[in-house]
Parts: C-alpha cells; sequence; structure tokens
C-alpha cells in the first residue's frame, strides 16, 4: 500500500517505492559524461586537444564541439573521446617514468663530433 | 599471530611536493592539472575561473536583450555571433574549472543561489542600441585589458581558455568601435545616444578592474602564484591610457572633468572612483542583479526537458 502526499499542487498523490520517480529535472545534466576534445587545425597536423564538454552521447558530443570550438574555421576534423577512457601517466612517478631517456644523450645528432668541413651531415 | 604489513608507498612528503610546485612557478612553468598544489591555490582558482565563467554566461543578457530589435540583418547577424562567442566563453572557463575537480552544474546552482559572483558592469540595463556599441568598445576592451595577462596565468588550462577568449574578443571590441563611429556619422540624436550611453557605461567601465589596490584582498596572493601578472590599478590605468585617443576619434566626450594627460608620465589622471557603487552592485543592489538571477535560474528549470530529452534519447540510441 502506498502512502499518499500532497505534492507540487497536483493534488493528492500516491509515493510508495513501487511508483516510478521521474528524474529530478536538475540531476540530468549531471550525469552527462565528460568528453576530451580534439580538433586537427588543417590537413597535415596532428589533432590538438583543446578542451572539454559534457555530452548525453558520443554523436552529440560531436555536435556540440564543432559549435564550440571550432566557430571560425579552427579545424577540419573532430575527435572526442570520454574522459574516463584515457589513460595517463601519473605526475607522481614522474622520474621513474622518464629518466630512462635523460641519461641517454646518445640518441641526439648533438652527442657526435663531425668536423666542420664535412658537407651535408 | 599479526598479518603481514603491506609494501605501501610512502607517503608523499607534504614539503617536498610544495617545494616542487614554488620551484615550478619560480622557473615561471605552468602548473598542470594532476600536479600537486597547495589548496588554496585551487580554491582561489575555481573562485576566479568560476566568477569568470559566470561573468560571460551572464554577460549574454544586457546584449542579449537586443537581438529582436536589432536595426539590420547585418547587425542581427553580428550580435548573434558575439552573443554566441560569450556562451563559448563561459563553456572554455567552466571545462578549465572543472579541470580543478569543480562541477559545472554545481558551479551554476551555486551562481543561481548567489553563493558565487559574477561581474558587476552587467548589472546595468541596455537602453539604446548605442549600449551595444559601448558594450563593445569599453567593457569588452576592459575585459581584453584584464584578459591578455590571463594568457601567462601560472595555470596551464586556464591560461589556455584565455588565449581562445582573446583571439575572439578582438572581433568584440571592433564590431562595437564600428558601431559606434557608424552612429557618430549619421543624425545629432544619434549621436547624443552614443554620448549618452558613454556617459553610463564609462565609470562602470573602470569598476571592472576591482578595488583599488590597498583594498584588493586577493591580489597579492594571486600575484605572487602568477594567477595574476598585474595590478587592478595598474590594468586600470592601461585601459584609461588606451581609451582616451580612442574616443578622441570617435568624438566624444568621456565623463570626467579630471581627466588629463600628465606631461610628466605621458599617463592620463583621472578623477576618484565611487566604491560604494561598486560595493552596493556587487553586494546585489544593483539595477538588475535580480532580473539577471532571475533569467539564468528560468534558462536551467525551463528548459531541463531539453537535457532530458537528449539524456533520454541517448538512452534509446545506446541499446
Amino acid at each position: 500500500m502506498s502512502d499518499v502526499t500532497a505534492e507540487g499542487g497536483h493534488g493528492a498523490v500516491p509515493t510508495g517505492p513501487e511508483i516510478p520517480v521521474e528524474p529530478k529535472a536538475s540531476t540530468a545534466r549531471r550525469d552527462w559524461p565528460l568528453y576530451e576534445v580534439f580538433v586537427r587545425g588543417k590537413r597535415g597536423l596532428n589533432h590538438v586537444h583543446v578542451g572539454s564538454l559534457h555530452a548525453p552521447d558520443d554523436e552529440m558530443a560531436v555536435h556540440a564541439a564543432r559549435d564550440l570550438y571550432t566557430r571560425r574555421n579552427e579545424g577540419v576534423s573532430i575527435w572526442v573521446v570520454r574522459a574516463a577512457d584515457i589513460t595517463a601517466s601519473s605526475p607522481d612517478e614522474k622520474d621513474p617514468m622518464f629518466a630512462p631517456s635523460g641519461d641517454k644523450v646518445y640518441r641526439h645528432p648533438t652527442f657526435y663530433e663531425i668536423p666542420d668541413d664535412v658537407p651535408h651531415m | 599471530m599479526s598479518a603481514p604489513t603491506l609494501d605501501r608507498p610512502a607517503a608523499p612528503d607534504e614539503a617536498a611536493l610544495q617545494a616542487q610546485f614554488d620551484a615550478t612557478i619560480a622557473a615561471d612553468h605552468r602548473i598542470e592539472p594532476r600536479d600537486w598544489m597547495p589548496e588554496a591555490y585551487r580554491s582561489g582558482l575555481v573562485r576566479q575561473i568560476a566568477q569568470h565563467a559566470h561573468s560571460e554566461i551572464i554577460g549574454m543578457q544586457p546584449e542579449g536583450d537586443w537581438l529582436l530589435a536589432a536595426p539590420s540583418l547585418r547587425r542581427k547577424a553580428i550580435l548573434l555571433a558575439k552573443v554566441q562567442d560569450e556562451a563559448g566563453h563561459g563553456m572554455y572557463l567552466y571545462s578549465a574549472a572543472e579541470t580543478l575537480g569543480a562541477d559545472r552544474a554545481d558551479l551554476t546552482d551555486k551562481l543561481i543561489e548567489r553563493k558565487q559572483k559574477y561581474s558587476s558592469i552587467f548589472n546595468y540595463p541596455t537602453l539604446t542600441y548605442a549600449d551595444v556599441g559601448v558594450i563593445g568598445w569599453l567593457v569588452d576592451g576592459a575585459a581584453i585589458c584584464n584578459q591578455v595577462p590571463l594568457c601567462r596565468s601560472s595555470y596551464g588550462p586556464y591560461a589556455r581558455a584565455m588565449i581562445r577568449v582573446c583571439k575572439e574578443e578582438s572581433f568584440h571590441q571592433r564590431q562595437g568601435y564600428e558601431l559606434l563611429m557608424t552612429m557618430m556619422r549619421g543624425t545629432d540624436a544619434q549621436r547624443a545616444m552614443v554620448q549618452d550611453a558613454v556617459d553610463r557605461w564609462w565609470a562602470p567601465s573602470l569598476m571592472m578592474f576591482g578595488p583599488p589596490d590597498d583594498d584588493s584582498p586577493n591580489s597579492a596572493q594571486s600575484m605572487k602564484w602568477g594567477v595574476k601578472r598585474h595590478s587592478n590599478d595598474e590594468l586600470r590605468q592601461r585601459f584609461v591610457d588606451m581609451t582616451v585617443p580612442q574616443a578622441e576619434v570617435l568624438g566624444v566626450t568621456l565623463p570626467d572633468p579630471e581627466l588629463a594627460l600628465d606631461p610628466a608620465t605621458g599617463r592620463y589622471r583621472f578623477g576618484a572612483i565611487d566604491w560604494t557603487e561598486f560595493k552596493q552592485v556587487i553586494a546585489g543592489k544593483g539595477p538588475c542583479n535580480d532580473e539577471r538571477i532571475a533569467r539564468r535560474r528560468a534558462a536551467r528549470d525551463d528548459n531541463a526537458w531539453v537535457t532530458e530529452a537528449a539524456t533520454a534519447y541517448a538512452g534509446k540510441h545506446s541499446r
């Protein structure tokens, strides 16, 4: 048996747990996932991260990204990806993560001394 | 028998983290979202970025009032593009605030509940179409003065958002100035309309830079952390110096009898600002505060069905 209450000026309505309740208006937007947006500025360039937005699904995220990040021909292609799907290196492990390349100076061309008069090198 | 001790990583040493943060700031490098930062740096930035975002969003209203009354299709298209940009600027900024752990919908609720503020300037009414031009020239001009140095703010996402905003802001100022030049070439009544708008917007524009340096509680720490780069008074002075010659070309009088070039410094002296009015407007007692908040609340509540419909659509198509 449902409880009954006067709700929102619509008269007495049942309120038991079996009665479906409409989602609260202001909470719908909160559930939209966060998308990170990447734009290719022109042909020949990489996609570059430009910012983020919330959208209910992938397709609407692309449309919203078009409106938000390319109002002045800033791009020829857009990627969106759910922020939750990105795996990133952690700033806490910065040293162990990037240190291995720090002491390998021989990987750079300037490590090698070549006489000035050797052409095209 | 006791349980074996787990091999936990040592708790991060707060002093070491603070030292690393300080070194990044000292080297004028950027702080990025996943870096450790002092709680006051994070919360101060959320406050500043949210306030900035709210200003862009509320800032759509004074000019938006003229969208249906624009005098030509050309002016209407320009104004639509401008108001759409303001929405975009708000979104870039909310996006930056979210990298600090803030929630966008929550920030909007705080604005509507008046727990967070927005720029005092948007609490003044737009009485004639000349106001649209003056807002572009003076209000967006002042915003440019404020925002250009923020492109070098120490917090990466904020600085990057500001770079996008500044690129678009130049269009805003130029369309405003061109609108005013067109009116100044028109009839006496149109010229009077421009002068009247300048008379009403000049002082509020100067107030946009915030309280004087000796009465600006958050400034010193913000400067130390590289969030802010110049003091309120310095930016205000820059704005005056930039604007006076523009007023001369336009042929309007800035409403300040004390405005005069100081030959010793090459800068313009200007009269005292009515900080009582500023404080009143910030406290919610400006001419349009209630109207602005009421409309923002209506936009959230009355249009909620749109987001609900989009959510329902997405739900159906994901199955």
